[in-house]
């Protein structure tokens, strides 16, 4: 049973960030943030797939695949990341019951449609949110979840049912945890954020394909002009407001994330000693502050305030603004050729 | 962001939490605020909603009108789709569609009925005795 004072709960913006910064700083590893987490764990990215459809909108995203960033972070700090899936609830009970006996705080993948403090407006078939299980008092489960101001509680009952979620990235009781977590050096920190922010922007400039990455921004701002004529303008500013969402709600840290590279670029300049890290982390800001404009414009034209094929076409404009900003950010960021 | 901009809207989260933002403080250094909530993705979350509601109205006059059967209703009004519906009953989506058709549904063993009442958290009588009305 873990003493639940021992447990330090750290507020995040993002869920996976979260969960990866607070069992990272539990185990000792006091100079590791959010941003951090995030930048070596190149956790930016941008796409759009094109003919699935999430809750009835497009389907993008701002930020790499659910678990990639605390496994690329994990790797690159010389630790590593056990993770357990089960077909079976008993034995994925049985084995969190476990961890808490030897006093291992642990992250749980679980969806939120029954996760009961959440909003009622908020529970939709989301199966990708994280957070902590840091003990048990009685049948609840002591919870940390990243994205809340205060640690909270879950029956056995809500447990199970949230970790056995279903549908698209069912969680399965997906639990995981750091292993083999060595003292980390200096060096090693500054690889990581070279390594970090290497992989980053390759990422973002280089994946192949037209629906991800810089090019993946354009993609989206191409269908966004055709969605008016072909779609009515109805479902239009809903699929607006389905970009709005995925780029400004809970976990994002405003702007699609873009701030929380901001943020690591700034936090990275001081570790590499590197000024010009700066400039670029106010592109980022820039671009964060442009994708918040473009909600903005967005939200006029799904209030119902706006509704001509222009306010569309300013949209796609400022998307393919946002594009070229960070695509000549990355640019740059892979020219400085940094050093560890 | 700048820390002054950061919004302090009424949001559905108000009561529950605070969301951190990273914006810029007036040296401009990153720090962290929190947030109550920002107009613009209220009214993006309030919109889909309202689209939602609509779906839920459109399913059960669908059922009432003997083109849809209750599997079409509760799955809007729980929220799903085809693909979320299949993971919680284990059929193939080719599968619940047929048993979207009122002359499919009616025939539905007790087994596959409780299937059901089981992934939309209601009993079989909710289920089979469903007839459109709101």
């Amino acid at each position: 049973m873990i003493m639940p004072n021992e447990f330090k709960h750290h507020q995040s913006a993002h869920c996976e960030n979260g969960v990866a910064t607070s069992l990272l700083k539990y185990h000792g590893m006091d100079f590791i943030s959010e941003p951090l987490v995030f930048g070596i764990g190149s956790g930016l990215f941008y796409i759009h797939i094109p003919f699935l459809m999430i809750n009835g909108g497009p389907a993008v995203s701002y930020r790499s695949m659910p678990g990639w960033i605390f496994s690329r972070a994990s790797k690159l700090l010389g630790l590593s990341v056990t993770r357990k899936k089960f077909g079976n609830e008993e034995k994925a009970k049985a084995f969190l019951e476990q961890k808490i006996k030897e006093g291992v705080p642990v992250g749980c993948q679980v969806g939120v449609f029954n996760l009961p403090y959440f909003p009622p407006e908020y529970r939709f078939h989301f199966n990708a949110h994280n957070l902590i299980v840091y003990g048990k008092e009685g049948n609840d489960y002591l919870i940390s979840d990243p994205v809340m101001e205060k640690v909270t509680k879950l029956s056995e009952e809500d447990m199970m049912k949230v970790r056995f979620a279903k549908g698209p990235f069912a969680p399965n009781g997906h639990i995981y945890f750091p292993e083999n977590i060595k003292s980390v050096n200096e060096e090693t920190i500054r690889r990581a954020v070279v390594k970090g922010i290497k992989r980053n922007s390759r990422d973002m400039l280089h994946v192949p394909g037209p629906i991800a990455g810089v090019s993946g921004i354009n993609f989206t701002a191409k269908h966004i002009r055709k969605w008016r004529e072909k779609l009515g303008a109805k479902k239009a500013a809903l699929y607006l407001g389905q970009i709005v969402r995925m780029q400004e709600e809970i976990g994002t840290g405003g702007g699609g994330f873009r701030f929380i590279y901001a943020a690591f670029l700034e936090q990275g300049a001081a570790i590499l000693k590197e000024d010009k890290l700066i400039s670029i982390s106010d592109e980022f800001t820039k671009a964060g502050d442009l994708w918040r404009t473009s909600a903005v414009q967005m939200g006029r034209i799904y209030k119902g305030r706006l509704d001509e094929q222009k306010y569309y076409e300013e949209c796609a404009d400022m998307l393919n603004q946002i594009s070229s900003i960070e695509k000549e950010a990355f640019k740059r960021l892979l020219k400085l050729d940094l050093k560890y | 962001m700048k820390k002054e901009e950061v919004p302090q809207d009424k949001s559905a989260l108000e009561k529950v939490t605070r969301e951190l933002m990273y914006v810029k403080n007036s040296d401009g250094k990153y720090t962290t605020d929190l947030s109550t909530g920002w107009d613009v993705k209220k009214e993006a979350l309030d919109n889909a909603w309202d689209d939602i509601n609509e779906r839920v109205k459109e399913a059960a006059l669908a059922v009432k009108n003997g083109e849809k059967s209750p599997v079409a209703y509760f799955m809007e009004l729980k929220l799903m789709d085809i693909p979320v519906l299949s993971g919680y009953t284990g059929f193939w989506g080719f599968t619940i569609k047929r048993h979207m058709k009122p002359s499919v549904f009616k025939n539905l063993s007790e087994k596959k009925l409780n299937i059901y009442a089981k992934a939309f958290g209601i009993s079989v009588d909710e289920l089979k005795n469903f007839k459109g009305d709101v």
